[in-house]
């Protein structure tokens, strides 16, 4: 930790003159006594205070101009993280644990005073020791981002990293992973993958670990289990199933999205149940067949970032899509309105993309249900105008496999194709 | 045994006050809180210790999960939402508290801190469902003056009140959330020399300096004291003790923790001419198998149950769980105390055996099968087998650290008869650590300056005030302040005529009458009251029809004014109708009047009475009988 993390200026200054650093254990005299030790200070505070944590825990700031006198105290406590290490056991399942970031890896950031994803893969699994009863884990840092900085660079990383391990005497992956783009990140693996010899389980938390009633370690502990006990090949998202923490619910990882900001049972299987649910001592199966529609493990980590999503609402202007396609985007998903449908206005500027040779899948915002491109004359308009109906796939999951289908082939029927063709579960009877 | 004094151990209290603010929201979403019965939303949840930002571990909370209760929660969506059951993040500090948690900071002259930073205080016992307490510390420093000496402010928090415990099932503890996130003021002064009895007084000026800001609920749970004690031998160890309802209790309770801290110190110099170590491997045996055909009730229970039975041995402690320095104080109620805690009743140690059950040739037995020899102690205890090294473990660390240590520093919860018993571990600092969901707090110059305009009249000049204003004499002024009702009592007489001297003693004695017969005064709502007094003012009941009206609603027989009016079937009687019945009366007793002329209107009151009992006031009566009568001669 840097000495003065978060000072600025005149309580940078402040801090220099009276020869103290964050860290040291402090009395000062002000308008009363206080003793305790400085504490880092957050950025985008101002720089006429200085963080103190008094001796009964509290923090406070103190505003510099009032302060008479400042005495160093001879011992001084440092902040120093004491580290767990833990043991491996004898004839227990090997796990891999990968840790991108995320909640699930949170602590206090003192540059913002918010939760940063800076825990490492070892604390996280010591924090949680009945994972050692269940199997002997092996943790590694991949990179330490929030969801909303994981980009498809970070999704081909993981999956190489993944590659590695084809071979490996693991019995499944875990990935740590933020849960805001979780759902296209497990897309993504699910695609470029496909065939992979032992389960990735992608784990979040909607709480950070570093408080008593974080989501985390359930969640962690469960994919444990159903890595040791159910074992079946496949990508999932494994999540509380509701606010209880008695049940984990183990999602399909193309068939599942976060539906709502907060809650710990945030995650939804669309349009149906979730494929295993993990209860403490026993795990209900409501999926049986196979995630992956191929049998032989055939990686190809390949992608194309050249997709854009397009959400039609009424009034979207068509030059926004004109801009799309003049940017040489190589695929749009529409997510369309009910059955599929985009408005009259749009017709032009999707001929356009069209005559460009841009892929055009179109899936609906009503997030569940299928699209139906031919009860209504405007879905068979689209039809004509050829916009490929993507069947019930999640919007977001159309986009991923979009990018990854466009990375991976050229011809534009195979695109289509492919795109139709059931790799992972992405889509469902 | 010696006799215990007071005055010898230069005894040291601070106090500490919990006041909910009457802001009818929660501090940190927009609820309101409402006592509830009803539950539709049902959840469970474990809590796990987490590091603190130092990156250690409380002592309270690392004990508090070693008991793993899993929690069950109940929820009314009508008094909590996703902030109390943890499923989204808190909201922005209720602007209402912050300004009155800086009004009452500014009336104890306390420092306020420009810069305020929201903490979360680790409690894992499940009362809060984050696993902490929301608290901030608003300032510090401050005094007030109580018969003229002056008693030190060390702090002002403002926090978030816990959920409400509802009860244990086996190992799951319930709790409603109506309570959790109501907004808390706690005040705690510096610790002060005083006897019990002063004590009382400062918690009172105290409770009173905050009932002047009018901002503060009141009634029943609305305001709790916590009481730190410590005495001059005790090598500073300060115990904290919790949940002591009502003032009278407060004087016993300190005499007694008093007298336990000097008993420990008394214990631990006596164990330290004691050779003792506890070894692991030898000194705690299961002995479930030689207690098989033990008659004891508590051990057979425990083995059906099928707990274990563990002896531990304690070398050369002979004497020393029953060794009693002072009455009731005793090393073998300390390690009582501990293992009722974790919800397990069976202890027995050697001193006090053979007894319950346990005979001679139980003892002979184990005495024989553990080579016990005679001058060791050993205790005998009932545990579930996946407990047994944890609990022995805080047996021995709490015995190691009375003798090296004296007093072991605890939170303690006082009991109904004033004396206290172990809850937790004293936390640490390690339990608190920044709640990174909200910013730090700016208070502002305008927002001081405000605070120090809006600093409440002192008691004596608002009981001063109420009793000019409505001309009420100073008991029942100092009654009415003190009660839930004060602000009711404006109200009343700021919109009636009704006389405030009859007002205030309804509210004060009246209720407090009806209460202290059994009747539940919470079932009395502000509004029936309210209108209760209207109906008087309209004439349309009699004064003595009030008493029957709040009886029977705080009986439950009602739940408001009109139902319990015709429950007793009390109607109101027009003027001409009452003229007529009256007369009516007079006429019928003509002979009577005739020869007893105007004494007759003793008799004649009763009959009347009887038809108009609670419609019409007997004042009213009597001058139109007395009118009747006169008529008639
Ligand atoms: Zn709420």
């Amino acid at each position: 930790m840097p000495e003065y993390t978060g000072y600025e200026g005149r309580s940078l200054e402040f801090l220099k003159s009276n020869n103290i650093v964050v860290g040291d254990s402090v009395k000062i005299l002000s308008d009363l006594t206080y003793s305790g030790i400085i504490m880092p200070r957050y950025e985008h505070s101002d720089n006429m205070h200085i963080v103190l944590k008094l001796n009964s825990g509290y923090n406070v700031g103190l505003e510099i101009e009032k302060i008479k006198k400042v005495e160093k105290n001879e011992i001084t406590r440092k902040i120093i993280e004491k580290k767990g290490k833990i043991e491996p056991t004898q004839g227990l399942p090997k796990i891999l644990l990968l840790s991108t970031g995320g909640t699930i890896a949170s602590k206090i950031d003192y540059r913002t005073g918010a939760v940063t994803p800076i825990l490492t893969a070892d604390e996280l699994n010591a924090s949680v020791p009945e994972l050692a009863k269940i199997a002997n884990i092996d943790a590694q840092v991949l990179f330490s981002e929030y969801s909303e900085n994981i980009m498809p660079e970070h999704w081909l990383a993981v999956a190489k990293k993944i590659n590695e391990f084809e071979k490996s005497d693991y019995s499944g992956i875990i990935i740590a992973h933020g849960t805001d783009t979780m759902h296209y990140t497990s897309s993504f693996l699910s695609f470029s993958l496909a065939g992979f010899p032992i389960p990735i389980v992608l784990v979040g938390s909607q709480r950070s670990s570093d408080r008593a009633s974080s989501d985390a370690a359930l969640n962690l502990i469960g994919a444990t289990k159903f890595i040791t006990t159910s074992n079946p090949k496949g990508v999932y998202v494994v999540m509380h199933l509701d606010e209880s923490d008695n049940t984990i619910a183990c999602h399909l990882g193309t068939r599942v999205r976060k539906n709502h900001t907060s809650k710990r049972g945030a995650f939804q299987t669309i349009g149906g149940s979730p494929a295993f649910i993990i209860a403490e001592n026993q795990i209900q199966e409501n999926f049986s067949g196979d995630y992956f529609k191929i049998k032989e493990y055939q990686p190809k980590i390949k992608l194309d970032t050249k997709v854009a999503l397009v959400k039609y609402h009424p009034g979207y202007d068509p030059n926004l899509l004109n801009q799309i396609v003049e940017m040489g985007y190589r695929g749009i998903i529409f997510e369309g309105t009910g059955l599929g449908h985009i408005g009259k206005t749009m017709y032009e500027s999707v001929k356009k993309a069209k005559g460009k040779g841009i892929f055009l899948g179109m899936t609906s915002q009503c997030i569940d249900g299928r699209v139906r491109m031919t009860v209504y004359e405007s879905g068979r308009d689209l039809l004509n105008l050829g916009i490929i109906p993507l069947e019930n796939m999640i919007p977001e999951v159309a986009l991923v496999k979009a990018m990854w289908v466009i990375g991976n082939y050229h011809d534009s029927e195979e695109i289509k194709k492919i795109m139709l063709q059931n790799v992972a579960s992405e889509l469902s009877d | 045994m010696s006799e215990f004094s007071i005055n010898d151990v230069g005894i040291k209290v601070g106090l500490e006050i919990h006041q909910q603010l009457a802001t009818n929201k929660k501090l940190f979403c927009g609820c309101t809180p409402i006592e509830t019965e009803e539950y539709s939303i049902k959840f469970q949840r474990k809590l796990r210790a987490a590091k603190s930002e130092l990156g250690e571990y409380d002592p309270a909370a690392l004990f508090e999960k070693s008991k793993s209760k899993s929690i069950l929660y109940f929820a009314n969506p009508e008094s909590s939402c996703l902030v109390e059951q943890d499923e989204e993040p808190p909201h922005e500090l209720d602007v209402d508290a912050k300004r009155i948690s800086l009004i009452i900071a500014s009336a104890l002259k306390s420092k306020i801190f420009s810069e305020i930073y929201p903490m979360r205080k680790t409690v894992v016992d499940g009362s809060n469902t984050t696993g902490f307490q929301r608290t901030m510390l608003i300032s510090q420093g401050g005094y007030l003056e109580v018969d003229g000496s002056k008693i030190g402010i060390q702090s002002i928090c403002l926090e978030e009140d816990a959920a409400k415990i509802l009860g244990d099932e086996g190992s799951v503890r319930k709790f409603g959330l109506e309570r959790l996130g109501v907004p808390l003021v706690e005040i705690a002064t510096e610790p002060f020399e005083a006897n019990p009895k002063h004590i009382k007084k400062i918690a009172l000026a105290l409770g009173r300096i905050l009932r002047s800001t009018k901002k503060v609920k009141r009634g029943l749970g609305s305001i709790r004291q916590d009481v730190n004690v410590s005495i001059k031998d005790g090598g500073g160890v300060v115990i904290e003790v919790k949940g002591v309802q009502q003032l009278e209790q407060l004087e016993k309770v300190v005499e007694y923790e008093a007298k336990r801290q000097h008993g420990l110190l008394k214990i631990s110099k006596k164990l330290q001419g004691i050779e003792w170590s506890h070894n692991k491997n030898e000194d705690r045996k299961i002995t479930t198998e030689q207690f098989k055909k033990c008659k004891s009730k508590i051990i057979q229970n425990a083995i059906k149950k099928n707990q274990e039975i563990v002896t531990i041995v304690f070398k050369n402690m002979r004497g020393m769980f029953g060794y009693s320095p002072y009455e009731g104080i005793r090393l073998g109620k300390e390690v009582a105390e501990l293992i009722r805690f974790f919800g397990l009743g069976g202890v027995f140690h050697s001193d006090e055996l053979p007894n319950y059950g346990i005979e001679l040739n139980d003892i002979e037995n184990l005495k024989e099968f553990l080579k016990i020899k005679n001058n060791a102690a050993f205790l005998i205890l009932a545990v579930p087998f996946e407990m047994i090294d944890i609990i022995v473990d805080q047996i021995i660390s709490r015995i190691y650290h009375i003798r090296n240590d004296g007093i072991p520093i605890d939170t303690r919860l006082a009991t109904q008869d004033g004396e206290t018993k172990f809850l937790r571990p004293r936390p640490g600092a390690a339990r608190m650590y920044p709640e990174t969901d909200i910013p730090p707090i700016i208070i502002s110059k305008n927002e001081l300056e405000l605070a120090q305009k809006n600093i409440p009249k002192s008691w004596d000049e608002s009981i001063k005030e109420l009793q000019s204003i409505y001309e009420i004499n100073l008991q029942l002024a100092e009654q009415i302040f003190d009660s839930k009702y004060i602000e009711l009592f404006e109200n009343i007489i700021k919109n009636t005529n009704v006389n405030p001297t009859f007002v205030a003693s309804i509210l004060c004695s009246t209720i407090t009458n009806l209460e202290r017969s059994g009747l539940d005064s919470s079932l009395l709502k502000n509004d029936e009251i309210r209108k209760t007094f209207e109906i008087l003012e309209q004439k349309k009941i009699a004064k003595e029809s009030i008493e029957i009206i709040f009886k029977n609603i705080m009986a439950g027989k009602s739940d408001n004014v009109e139902d319990a009016m015709n429950k007793m079937s009390i109607e109101t009687v027009d003027e001409t109708d009452l003229e007529k019945i009256i007369q009516k009366i007079v006429d019928e007793n003509e002979q009577l009047v005739k020869n007893q002329k105007e004494r007759s209107i003793g008799p004649l009151m009763g009959i009347a009475m009887k038809e108009l009992r609670g419609k019409v006031s007997g004042e009213t009566v009597n001058k139109l009988l007395l009118k009747n009568i006169q008529k008639k001669l």
